[in-house]
């Protein structure tokens, strides 16, 4: 690290010059976490990269995306981990990033083609509701019962922004009626995943906007089997959650070995029960059992990553417009 | 009397209050000099304008209201546990925001303590979502607050005086009127004003009571303008606005009668002979009841829910504990460092430029600090390595106007009593600062500390911006729990982190009730 000499003064430890390579990851708050896939990642990679991971948390998808903005070409970071497709558009945009050189037989629902960024990770948005509720089957029984949901806001979270493009993909124009039908479902509307989680187990609300996934960590975790997410008739809008290297990185090499190593065995085995997520590439020894309860919708819902940015700012004023009547 | 001669020269505090200013507002220009062209304010920006402009005025309302009755009921009434419930009911101010909206809803929520009650009478559960669950949330974070400045105010009102009243058979019509209502006109446009300037700033809570985007604040616009369209021209303006917001309240509110105080006392133990009527008694114990239940409630309930999650805490919330207990010791001295020159300055000159530079730093938004502080850093040197240094700042700066309103009234009344006599035995300088003010300064230096403290304990701003995985205060590691699926374990954190807060608070505030106990 170029300034840990002043780093090393200011808070008089002793961090020393670093003999071995050091790669500098930025990702969320989530996967740097002691639950999350951080400790797990950095020690399997460290095991056959003989250099130093460094994971360095930044708040959500979209924070992670300003930081790299705001630091612009000359970021310690290497590599980005914790973009999602709604995102990926504009940070191909800024110019930071460099294309990659990964081959992998993913396991998405659908094909993928981005020359800059890797999939490690995905899953499905869906409401998450206890298991014996009686819940709606699509967004407009949902708007016709009176079961209460709470939500994100778009504008500061990334499921929030998940939640407005999948009624955008499955509706078209048809949302802002969707938006005013679903308007006294809403309890109300969080500006995380936490606070919206949170008050869902408080039983705050019939459900809440989550991943399919969600029942696993309970089940799995928790041994808990009292969390079901509720089927769409409509299709469920995926998450793919993406890394990419920056072009000004000075481990371009390191970079795109981590990239690699990311689809691979050892980096997909930790994602399932860490992120809770699918992974990109199913490992050899398939998905920890518990996961084949889970839905699987009928159909999956992604609007590309330049429609995505596309719709965003109009798709924003429409949810607001509908929601502030 | 800026040309009179003085004990003490208010320079430091002329010095301190620039350097505030400059911190917010050289990092407000950081943000703008680094934006591209943006697309100015929309409608909805305006929408988001007068939202925050209704429910800070609201809030700071109700809070001040509610506090009067609350603190007077406190000032007249000695009775055991007084000084443990004056202290936790300076709980919520200091709790990590969406730690108290949990501890509310499991009170007021729709499946709250309230709502089953409600359900045993066939009623419809409460619904806190809206206007009123926000106004009701900052009342809640903002009662104990308003209330501990009103209170002071009472305090300040020496013993001979009560005393004297006393002896002239005063009612309590008479006792209102030449006591408590000057005083009231001295503190509660302050009041008003700090409450309201916090309000504005809100976020989270009004994002999360408010019930959806109507309830949309200019925190969340210059959040939104930040991280989802990466707009840092409309992030600047926004904060400028909210700046120019609070300004405009402070100066109003600072431009209300300030009374000539209360002379003299001979520092002689509080002793009440007014309000020993039956109605009397009975008004303050409703005050008081009502007050510990609101408040105290939602905190039983953080601590319920913590408890199972406390004893199985994992090593890195301790870590975080310890970092939370360094920065707010740090931010503690800074505060203190640059609370004390401002506020004896105001005392002895001007004391709107201070209460401004003060309240600036409640109106600044952390995100344009914390951005424009990473702007600036990052040339020179890794953000990651000053998360803490910076942390302790910033937080010292948000606490600052909270101690303004403490130690002002109080440096005014040292200066107002003791100057002459001070300049007559040619008594200048630091032997006048350590015989003459700081020991009467004692309570106010205490009870700023400890707020200072606890806010830091608890505040989640800057350091969500710079935090690497290693250095984490305790509040980020509770949101960092909570995202991981870890509830319990959150929980468990936010419980600790509500005892540290308190114990922080209580005994650095040690001072003030040694002053104010009978």
């Amino acid at each position: 690290m170029k300034y840990s000499v002043f780093a090393a003064g200011l808070l008089g430890a002793s961090a020393a010059f670093a003999e071995t390579p050091e790669l500098t990851v930025y990702t969320y708050d989530s996967f740097v976490s002691d639950w999350g896939p951080g400790p797990a990642v950095e020690k399997a990679f460290e095991e056959v990269c003989g250099c130093d991971l460094k994971l360095v948390g930044a708040g959500d998808g979209a924070a992670l995306l300003a930081r790299i903005k705001l630091e612009g070409a000359r970021s310690d970071a290497d590599v980005v981990l914790g973009l999602d497709t709604n995102l990926t558009a504009a940070a191909r945009d800024s110019g930071l990033f460099a294309p990659h050189s990964v081959s992998a037989d993913y396991d998405l629902p659908i094909a993928w083609g981005d020359d800059t960024f890797v999939p490690y990770d995905w899953g499905y948005f869906a409401f998450v509701h206890n298991a014996d509720a009686d819940v709606p089957g699509d967004f407009k029984a949902l708007a016709a019962s009176d079961t209460k949901i709470v939500i994100q806001d778009p504008r500061s979270s990334t499921p929030g922004l998940g939640l407005l493009m999948w009624v955008k993909a499955a509706y078209g124009d048809e949302a802002p009626a969707i938006w005013e039908g679903l308007s006294d479902n809403i309890v109300t509307v969080t500006k995380g995943w936490s606070e919206a989680y949170g008050m869902f187990l408080e039983g705050e609300a019939d459900m809440v906007l989550s991943y399919t996934t969600s029942p696993a960590y309970h089940l799995i975790a928790e041994e808990d089997t009292s969390k079901a997410a509720a089927s769409f008739a409509e299709g469920h809008y995926m998450q793919v959650e993406v890394a990419g290297k920056l072009a000004a990185s000075d481990q371009p090499d390191l970079a795109d070995q981590f990239l690699q190593f990311m689809v691979s065995d050892a980096f997909q085995s930790i994602i399932p029960t860490t992120n809770w997520m699918y992974p990109a590439v199913t490992p050899a020894g398939g998905l920890p059992k518990g996961f084949e309860t889970l839905i699987t919708p009928e159909k999956s819902l992604l609007l590309p990553a330049d429609e995505a940015a596309a719709v965003r700012d109009a798709a924003l004023d429409e949810w607001r417009g509908a929601l502030s009547r | 009397m800026a040309r009179r001669a003085q004990p003490l020269s208010p320079a430091a505090g002329y010095g301190a209050a620039a350097l505030v200013a400059a911190l917010i507002l050289g990092t407000l220009a950081a943000v703008a000099f680094s934006a591209e062209a943006g697309r100015g304010l929309s409608s909805a920006d305006w929408a988001a304008v007068r939202f925050t402009l209704i429910q800070a005025s609201l809030s700071a309302l109700f809070s001040v209201a509610l506090a009067v009755p609350v603190a007077r009921a406190l000032a007249r009434r000695r009775f055991r546990g007084r000084s443990v419930l004056i202290a936790l009911l300076g709980a919520p101010f200091i709790l990590p925001v969406i730690v108290a909206i949990l501890g509310l809803l499991a009170v007021f929520g729709r499946a709250g303590w309230v709502s089953d009650a409600l359900a045993l009478f066939g009623l419809e559960p409460l619904s806190i979502y809206g206007l009123h669950g926000v106004v009701l949330a900052h009342v809640f974070f903002n009662l104990p607050l308003a209330t501990r400045l009103i209170l002071q105010g009472w305090q300040e009102i020496p013993a001979e005086r009560f005393r004297l009243a006393a002896q002239l058979d005063a009612g309590p019509r008479a006792m209102w009127q030449l006591l408590e209502a000057p005083m009231l006109a001295r503190v509660v446009p302050g009041a008003l004003a700090v409450v309201f300037a916090i309000c504005l700033s809100s976020f989270a809570v009004a994002l999360t009571l408010g019930g959806g985007p109507r309830a949309t604040t200019i925190e969340l616009a210059i959040f939104q303008a930040f991280s989802f369209d990466f707009d840092l021209g409309r992030a600047a303006l926004l904060s400028g606005l909210q700046l120019v917001l609070t300004a405009l309240a402070a100066t109003l509110a600072l431009r209300a009668p300030v009374g000539e105080g209360f002379g003299t006392g001979l520092d002689r133990i509080l002793r009440r002979w007014d309000g020993q009527s039956t109605l009397a008694r009975s008004l303050d114990t409703f005050w008081i009841v009502f007050s510990g239940m609101f408040l105290l409630l939602p905190l039983l309930a953080v601590v319920l829910s913590g408890l199972p999650g406390v004893l199985s805490l994992p090593a890195s919330v301790w870590q975080a504990a310890l970092a939370s207990i360094l920065v707010a010791g740090a931010s503690t001295l800074i505060l203190l460092a640059l609370a004390l020159p401002m506020a004896l300055a105001a005392a002895l000159g001007r004391p709107l430029p201070m209460e401004i530079a003060g309240l600036l730093g409640l109106a600044a938004s952390p995100l344009v600090i914390g951005t424009g502080l990473f702007i600036l850093i990052y040339p020179i040197a890794s953000p990651f390595a000053l998360a803490l240094p910076v942390t302790a700042l910033v937080n010292a700066v948000m606490a600052l106007p909270f101690a303004l309103r403490i130690l002002v009234p109080a440096c005014r009344d040292v200066v107002a009593r003791h100057c002459k006599l001070a300049l007559t035995l040619d008594m200048r300088g630091w032997p006048f600062l350590r015989r003459v003010v700081l020991p009467r300064l004692r309570a106010q230096i205490g009870f700023a500390a400890g707020l200072a403290a606890a806010l830091s304990m608890g505040d989640l701003g800057v350091i969500a911006l710079f935090a690497d995985p290693e250095v984490a205060t305790l509040p980020l590691q509770v949101y960092r729990l909570m995202g991981a699926y870890q509830m319990q374990a959150a929980a468990g954190a936010a419980l600790l982190l509500l005892v540290l807060s308190m114990g922080a608070f209580w005994i650095l505030d040690r001072g003030g009730r040694w002053h104010a106990e009978a």
